[in-house]
Order: structure tokens, then sequence, then C-alpha cells
């Protein structure tokens, strides 16, 4: 189906069930309950999910398949989020041209820098995209203010033309009338459930991304890419010329994270410089390896890990770490919560660290790794010496400095 | 007139002379040796053949076309194809893989942007793939990561990798360096029968003797950067300035 293997098409159909079922899935505590913190299914944090996931998915076919590491992939966000405020100022609130207008400038822009950069490798090419990303922080925040309204960050004014706003046009984000911020909550025995148009938006979005890069991935130039990584070398003795084949791998991942970056407008019809900076660059480099750099599933993984942390993780406080730890005795409690205190709200960073640190360490293929070895174990205790289909699993990237 | 004629080739690094006026014509069809002891320029000849060096002066000629100024994607495109002393594969890629690469190239050229096509259903190529894999008797391993396997299957690979593209010329980099005799003379089988079934033009840099005059039909001596003889294994055996060359006046 749809032009996959049976194995792939399986595949697909599970992320689309995981994808549509996250408002259920990720709400396993009843409302009120002590484990109500570490529900995360809110639209918020949902729509990040699915943003960043995509983020994540284009950058990895960058990164994961060619190896080549972009420090740079936040100033295409940033560039997708001006595009469509810019669509909210001129037409209307719907999302369509903004995303559409998001794509096509993150293009050009990933086709200017990619360019240059790739003229270069290895660390060299890391520095000249963060050299370009950080260029295009600095026009963004003070140079073209003009275009981008500087600090304060880009938005939807009264007096702006907005061409296209009829009579009873939505005054926020939609979809052909559909209101992105507009949810339908059901309560089932303590249980509630949000289902918010604007994560649906996305979500459908996400998948489409997926499937695209799925097809990369079985596709003969998704080979080429992973060739590249291994031996440029040989390729280029092999008769293929490598430059064309990694411009295009740039271009497309900076489309998918202008996409992102447009989607986040979408949702909030703000754009601002910060967008860009280079820690959030950064943010998605760890995102991709986390979760394991080359796998298919690795990068969105490693994208809800991260922003499931940054959302839950700094939220709990002293006050639900003396409920939690109540039942201890008195000396105890305050010895557990003044450790945990290093580790949880603002904080958070600390466990991030230590996390990436363990798996980076542990399981250089991410979380997709430890997955498998997991399945493999399970696997392995249930029949001896069943061996595993390398053409399903290319072998994930070793390291971050390879 | 040959399939490639190199003519008056120089190359200089700094202050050493690495090739001096080197004039060689390989017929086609025919096994071509070239050989002379450590530092006699025959690696940079070779880089030269396939646009890893430019030389400073000369014209290198390949099926009436100049090679000179053309990158080494451009020049396999033309039909060369080089086989390195250390093989050059893809190590991360399954054996079928390693095998599929090559005949993209040969079929779509340097680029194409085929991101939405299916290398699983692309059965002509799979089929000449498993067919190349099979004649070096490799197809049992074809889903084994490259990286996995063994030294001599790795040349053997690279071979394969070669051939699935029908070349015109072959270039082989001292392709039996560190194997054993065993293997050796496999692999002289292999190359003989490359020479015999598949017409390919075969220019071959050997330290090993057994091995260049089991194969070649014309062996070039270079010593110092300069061709000495140019000539028949038979005639070269006992030429004493080849002699010279290899042992030193000394002696």
């Amino acid at each position: 189906m749809f032009g996959l293997s049976k194995k792939d098409t399986t595949f697909l159909l599970i992320v689309c069930f995981l994808t549509l079922a996250t408002p259920i899935l990720l709400q396993p505590f009843p409302e009120g309950s002590a484990g109500a913190t570490f529900n995360a299914g809110y639209p918020d944090l949902m729509q990040r999910f699915a943003i960043f996931g995509i983020f994540a998915i284009g950058f990895n076919i960058l990164f994961g398949l060619t190896g080549y590491l972009s420090f740079g992939h936040a100033a295409f966000l940033g560039v997708g989020s001006y595009s469509v405020v810019w669509m909210y100022k001129l037409l209307d609130y719907n999302v369509i041209p903004g995303l559409l207008l998001a794509i096509v400038t993150s293009a050009i822009f990933a086709l200017a820098i990619g360019y240059v950069s790739l003229r270069r490798t290895g660390i060299y090419f890391s520095i000249l995209t963060l050299a370009f990303a950080q260029m295009s922080f600095n026009l963004a925040y003070s140079v073209l203010t003009p275009l981008t309204n500087g600090e304060t960050g880009l938005q939807v004014y009264t007096d702006d033309p907005q061409i296209l706003m009829g009579e009873n046009s939505p005054t926020s984000p939609h979809l052909f009338g559909l209101v992105m911020r507009d949810s339908v909550q059901i309560d089932i025995g303590g249980w509630l459930f949000t289902f918010n148009i604007g994560y649906y938006f996305c979500a459908v979005i996400a998948i489409l991304a997926f499937y695209l890069s799925l097809r990369i991935f079985r596709s003969p130039f998704g080979m080429m890419l992973r060739a590249i990584k291994t031996n440029q070398t040989r390729l280029n003795y092999t008769g293929l010329n490598s430059r064309p084949y990694t411009l295009a791998a740039f271009v497309i991942s900076g489309m998918y994270a202008g996409l992102a970056g447009g989607l986040m407008a979408a949702m909030d019809p703000l754009a601002g410089a910060e967008r860009m900076q280079w820690t959030a660059s950064g943010e998605v480099v760890l995102m991709t390896i986390l979760g394991g750099a080359g796998t298919l599933m690795g990068p969105i993984l490693g994208a809800g890990f991260i922003k499931y942390f940054e959302n839950i993780f700094s939220k709990i406080n002293d006050n639900m770490l003396h409920q939690w730890f109540g039942w201890m005795p008195d000396g105890m409690e305050d010895a557990l919560i003044f450790i945990s205190h290093f580790f949880v709200g603002k904080s958070w960073h600390l466990t991030l660290g230590l996390l990436f640190m363990l798996v980076v360490i542990f399981l250089p293929g991410g979380l997709v790794e430890g997955g498998q070895r997991i399945a493999r174990w399970v696997r392995g205790r249930r029949k001896k010496g069943s061996g595993d289909d390398p053409e399903h699993h290319p072998k994930p990237a070793p390291h971050v400095a390879e | 007139m040959g399939i490639l004629e190199v003519k008056g080739v120089n190359k200089r690094f700094g202050g050493l002379q690495a090739l001096g006026d080197v004039n060689l014509s390989v017929q086609e069809r025919s096994v071509h040796a070239i050989i002379g002891p450590n530092g006699a320029g025959k690696s940079t000849l070779l880089n030269c053949l396939v646009g890893k060096l430019i030389p400073d002066t000369g014209s290198v000629m390949f099926d009436g076309n100049s090679v000179l100024g053309r990158k080494p994607h451009e020049i396999n495109q033309m039909g060369i194809s080089r086989v390195f002393q250390t093989p050059e594969i893809f190590a991360d890629l399954s054996v079928m893989e390693n095998v599929l690469i090559p005949c993209f190239a040969k079929r779509d050229g340097s680029f194409r942007l085929h991101a939405f096509e299916t290398v699983a259903n692309e059965g002509e190529l799979n089929d000449e793939a498993e067919k190349m894999l099979a004649d070096v008797s490799m197809l049992e391993k074809r889903h084994m990561l490259a990286s996995s396997l063994s030294r001599g299957d790795k040349r053997r690979l690279e071979m394969a990798m070669c051939l699935v593209q029908r070349p015109k010329l072959l270039l082989l980099d001292e392709p039996t360096a560190g194997m054993a005799r065993a293997d050796t003379n496999n692999t002289i089988d292999l190359l003989k029968e490359i020479n015999d079934r598949r017409d390919i033009t075969m220019c071959i840099i050997e330290h090993d003797m057994h091995v260049v005059f089991s194969l070649a039909q014309r062996i070039t001596v270079l010593a110092q950067g300069t061709p000495l003889v140019e000539d028949t294994p038979d005639n070269i055996k006992g030429h004493p300035k080849v002699r010279e060359a290899y042992l030193g006046e000394a002696h």
C-alpha cells in the first residue's frame, strides 16, 4: 500500500494510530490524582510534540542519512514562522497560504546557505551553518526590523491590510473556518480528554511528513545519502556526484524545518527572533541523537522525550516532592527532596543532560537501539537465534562525532 | 591507437619529480601491468588517470577524449573504474546495496533526485546486482553488512562493484596486496576470466611478479617517475635495465 512494503505499511499504520490517539494515550492518570502531573495530553504540549517531531524528522534526513551535522536549522524555523505571520498580516488568518510560503521561503534560504556551506565537510560545515544561523538571528533581531519587528516579535495589528478578511472570518489562525485553538473536551469517569483542532492539524501534517521520510529512506536517493555518510571517495569513483545529493538533502530538511516553524505560528500567531537562536538549533541535534540518528522513529521519540521533560519535569516543585515522599521518615524525606531538587523544576536540564550522557555512552544508536535491544532480548528468550533483517534497519550512527 | 593514451605526463610535488615524461599506451582488451620499485610513481600515475591529481604537463586521452581536468565521477561515467589498494566499499551498507549503487550510477548518471522510487521495486537492477554477486560467489552474503566481511570478501565485493558497471577500462591498484598465495591465485583466475569473458581492458599496478607474469600481455617498468622499458613479459624477465632498477647498480 502507498508504494510501501507490507512491513513498512504496518509500521506507518502504527505511527498513524499512535499519533491520532495521542490525546487519549497521554492522559493515563485521572484528573486530580497524584499522577496527573505526568499527564501530557493538553493541546499546547501535544502540538509541540507534533511540530518538533516534524522538525526532527526533517533534520534526520540531513544528519541521520548523510552525516552532515548542521548547527543552523533554527534559521529555517524562524523563516517559516515569519512567513506565516506575514500572510496573516496581508491576507487573513487562514494558515494554508502562510504554510505554503513558509516551505518556499525556507527552501530558498536552504538552497543559498547549503550551496555555500556544503563546500566543506565535518566540523567546518557545522561551523558555517552555525554562522549563517547566527547571522539570520541578528538580521531578524535588529537589522531587518521593518520585516521582523525586531525584539518585540512579529504579530498582527488591527491596522494591517488583511485583504481577504471578511465580516465573519475568525480572528485567530484557522483552516477554512476550523479554528486552531478550538477543542472538544470529553470527561469519562474522572479522565479528561482534550481533542484539539490545532493538534489534529499538526498531527495529519506530521504523518504526511513521516510518510515522506519513509519513502526517502527506501528510495535510491536515500541509499545514495547513506552511501555519502559511509564513503564519499567510493561514491565519487562510482560515478556519482555527491554535491547535488547533499544539497538536495539539505534543502529538503530545510523545508521540513520551515514547515515546522510555520506550524508554530499557525498555532500561536507570533514570530520572534529567539526561534532562530543557536540553542534552538542545538535542541534538534539533541533530539535526533537522543532518539537515534539515521533511524525512522528515533527523531520523533527524541523530540517527544525532550519536550515532555521540558514541560513536565520543569513543573514539579518542592510541594509536590513533599507530597510524594511524605510517607517516609522525616530525615530521609528531607534528604531525598534535597537530592531530587537538583533534577526537577528549573533544574530539569540536569536530568536531560544526564540522560543524554547515558544514551550516548551506553546506547550510541539512541532510544531506538534501546528498544531494539529489549525486543531482541525478549525474542531471544522466546526463540533462540532469530536473525535481524539488516535491510529494514539501516545501521544507526555509532556516534555524534562520526 | 590504444584505448588509453598517456603522452608526456609530468608531475612535480615541490622539489620531487614524481612523474617525468611518462608515455603509456594501453591496447583495447589487453591486460597492461605497470611495475616498478617503491616510489617509482605508479600510484601517482594512476591518480592522474582517475582525476585525483592533475598532471603539470602532458595529455591523457581515454577512448578519444581527454580526461584532464575532469572530476572522478565524470571520469567514471566515461567508463573507467578503479579498484583501490585497500578496498573502498560502503561499509555501513549491505553487500547488496553496495552493488546496487554502481548499477544506479550506470543507469541514471551522476545525479538524479529519485526520492519517490523504491529500491526494492527496481527489478531489473536488483537482478543485475544479484547476478554479479553470484558471479563472484557472494550471493548468499547479500544481506550482510559490508563492514562484517572478511578482507578477501571486501576485495571481491569492490571488484563486483566495479564490474557491474561494465567499464571499458578497469584500473587495479595492487589487487593482491597482503593476500595469502591461495587467495592470490583465486584473484588471478577471476581477473583472467574478467578479461576473457567480459572484454574489459585492465591496467594493473602490482608488486607480486607471479601475478604480473600470469596476467599481463604488456608490461611497463617505471623507475624514479620515468618509464624504463615497455615490452612483453618474456622480454621483461631477463632485461638488464629492469634488474638494475630493482636491485640497484651496485649488485
